[in-house]
């Protein structure tokens, strides 16, 4: 395999999953393209069941074996296709190189294990310190994560949520990874426990140099915390580019929907605009543009056919027919 | 005029194996007819515990509840039934609070056919109109929760508790489970309904920009007790009690070009099982001092502006 200088840290190219059953296949991932730059953070937006988490999992090839299966495209990693790497290669990357954070950290952690020692299995595996040494490494971890190193001999029952969701972030972190996979690391939290994580993951981040993909249904974190966006709809990519691109000039339908079905904090409305229907069943994903059904700017050639991706005047990527009508404004 | 609900030093203890857990602790508020007071703090802080302890779903410990002016606090057997009808709940997962073995239409008539006010052929219709309602289709009345999806659910959660004409709902996280583009229908549907039928909602949510958006009035609980009460806009504009502060300030903003700095809260939620009399919020508040060691009370700090905080005045 080729190492390329140039290449970018991390590339997804037209990545394709899906999820089987004897009845019916469901189309989880439908050719994604992404590229994060080595240090940056991508934020990955998109409503439940939109494939976000499955592309995460498809980079460390953590997809169940049975009832998945990644169809097509690339993931590179340095310029290495991870996809063609054997399990034995994957195992030297999985918790060293890259790293994940996990939704739910009142089910991502053991129960039945201290939490110290789940801080220590990741190090061990990957190095060939002491016992002592390993121990020393997990307790220094709990410290970093504002957890006092006594603590280590104690079981996940006797944290709270947000101490655990750290704990969850010193296993990930433990081996400096070079990319870390954010999975909704603060959805379960409260705003207050949230912001002190976020901004725990930022220092961190920061100081070691990691990229990251941070996966979200928040805009507000995505805000906060992202250098470039990614929005995805159904499987697909709808929107792509910088933070202040999408943003400020968002062009697909379905990211200008996104923004303004959420309640806006400066101004006063009386009524939300919510996007009609409902997200498509990724079993039966309708033809042509998967968001036509919804979309207001529909015409016919969203019913059929490939969509392409489009350059907007700003410079940044949508997968829409009609970005034109979509920046006059028009079919509002 | 007459509050539809009205509470004075409401408690809710529940006994635990280390002491009794202060789950709501000395509430007193008021709810205008047709107003929404929303309810918000973080998880555990009481806010559910403190909505079904005002319909009655839980025995209050001690203080007192008012229903159009009207003392409910100790009534019981018939009395208790027909009180109960003009107070319904919304519940936070539609997954899990209808039965999964009714149908759409049943979970609608359920209440219709308890209340025995209703003759059969009234029941059908109003079942009908109950679903055209919440805008749910009549193909789906003989669909099962399972079939549904969270939207509809949570639309088949609300056409029950509106069934017998509630005067006051409490909706407790009611769009929580949702995504944002159901979340916004749903909203709308609830606003649409209070226009319609003139409801009283308590709106207890996690979610600081939803509540901003639905509510007259907030109030802020912290650890069972409420630390400040005011109108929605005013909350937002000018928040007075060190916690409301914090947890303002933790919101991420969607505005990339005006972020907010959020101001990080040392420390965890402390036990609220058998609390030290002074501050709750003591312990993680950046301007404590002795004097926040002693019980608080709450004051009317301006007009319709109530804050529980000995410092207040000071800090604002």
């Amino acid at each position: 395999m080729t190492e390329t200088k140039n290449a970018p840290f991390l590339e997804i190219n037209d990545l394709k999953v899906e999820y089987f059953t004897k009845e019916s296949v469901v189309h989880a991932v439908n050719g994604v393209t992404l590229t994060l730059e080595k240090g940056k953070t991508l934020g990955l937006v998109g409503e439940t069941g939109a494939g976000k988490t499955t592309v995460a999992k498809s980079i460390l090839r953590i997809l169940p074996d049975v009832g998945a299966r990644i169809v097509g495209g690339e993931i590179k990693l340095e310029g290495r296709d991870l996809l063609k790497s054997s399990e034995a290669e994957m195992r030297q990357i999985r918790g060293k190189r890259i790293s994940m954070i996990f939704q739910d950290p009142m089910t991502a952690l053991n129960p039945v294990q201290r939490v110290g020692d789940q801080i220590a299995e990741v190090i061990a595996l990957h190095s060939n310190e002491s016992a002592e040494a390993v121990r020393k490494r997990a307790e220094d971890m709990l410290e970093m994560v504002n957890i006092p190193r006594e603590r280590y001999s104690e079981y996940p029952h006797q944290f709270s949520g947000g101490m655990k969701q750290r704990v969850v972030i010193a296993i990930a972190l433990a081996c400096n990874p070079e990319l870390l996979l954010a999975d909704e690391p603060t959805t379960a939290l409260d705003v207050t426990i949230q912001a002190q994580v976020l901004r725990l993951i930022a220092q961190l981040r920061d100081k070691l140099g990691t990229s990251m993909m941070l996966i979200t249904h928040d805009m507000g974190v995505v805000a906060t915390h992202c250098d470039t966006v990614a929005v995805v709809y159904a499987g697909s990519v709808v929107e792509y580019g910088t933070k202040e691109q999408v943003f400020d000039h968002p062009t697909h339908p379905y990211t200008i929907g996104l923004f303004g079905a959420i309640p806006n904090m400066n101004v006063d409305e009386r009524w939300l605009h919510p996007i009609e229907g409902l997200p498509p069943d990724p079993s039966h994903l309708p033809t042509g543009c998967a968001f036509h059904p919804r979309c207001k700017y529909a015409t016919e050639a969203c019913r059929t056919g490939e969509v392409p991706t489009v350059i907007t005047p700003d410079g940044h990527q949508c997968r829409c027919h009609n970005t034109d009508a979509v920046l006059k404004g028009e079919g509002k | 005029m007459t509050p539809v609900i009205e509470v004075q030093g409401l408690k809710k203890y529940f006994p635990t194996a280390r002491g009794l857990l202060h789950a709501v602790d000395d509430v007193t508020l008021k709810i205008e007819k047709g107003k929404t007071l929303g309810v918000v703090g973080e998880s555990g802080c009481g806010k559910s515990t403190l909505g079904r302890t005002i319909i009655h779903l839980l025995e209050r410990t001690d203080g007192k509840i008012f229903l159009n002016g009207e003392d409910i606090s100790d009534i019981q057997g018939r009395e208790l039934k027909k009180a109960r009808e003009k107070m319904q709940i919304i519940f936070q997962d539609p997954y899990s609070s209808l039965n999964p073995r009714y149908t759409v239409e049943n979970t609608i008539r359920e209440p219709l056919i308890v209340s025995k006010r209703f003759k059969k052929a009234e029941i059908d219709e109003k079942a009908a109109e109950l679903m055209e309602l919440v805008g749910i289709d009549n193909r789906l009345r003989l669909s099962y929760p399972h079939e549904l999806d969270g939207g509809r659910r949570q639309r088949v959660g609300i056409a029950r508790a509106l069934a017998l004409e509630p005067d006051f709902v409490v909706c407790d996280e009611p769009v929580s489970a949702l995504d944002v583009s159901i979340q916004a229908q749903v909203l709308n549907l609830l606003r649409s309904l209070q226009d319609q039928k003139g409801l009283t909602y308590m709106f207890v949510t996690h979610n600081l920009s939803v509540v901003r958006h639905i509510s007259d009035d907030i109030c802020v609980m912290y650890l069972g007790q409420v630390v400040e009460l005011c109108p929605s806009r005013e909350l937002f504009k000018n928040p007075l009690h060190p916690y409301t502060q914090a947890l303002l300030s933790a919101i991420p903003s969607v505005d990339i070009h005006n972020p907010n700095i959020p101001e990080i809260l040392e420390g965890e939620l402390t036990s609220p099982v058998n609390p030290k009399p002074g501050c709750r919020f003591a312990a993680r508040c950046k301007y404590a001092t002795e004097a926040c060691q002693q019980p608080q009370v709450q004051r009317e700090l301006s007009p319709g502006h109530f804050v529980r905080c000995c410092r207040a005045e000071e800090l604002a």
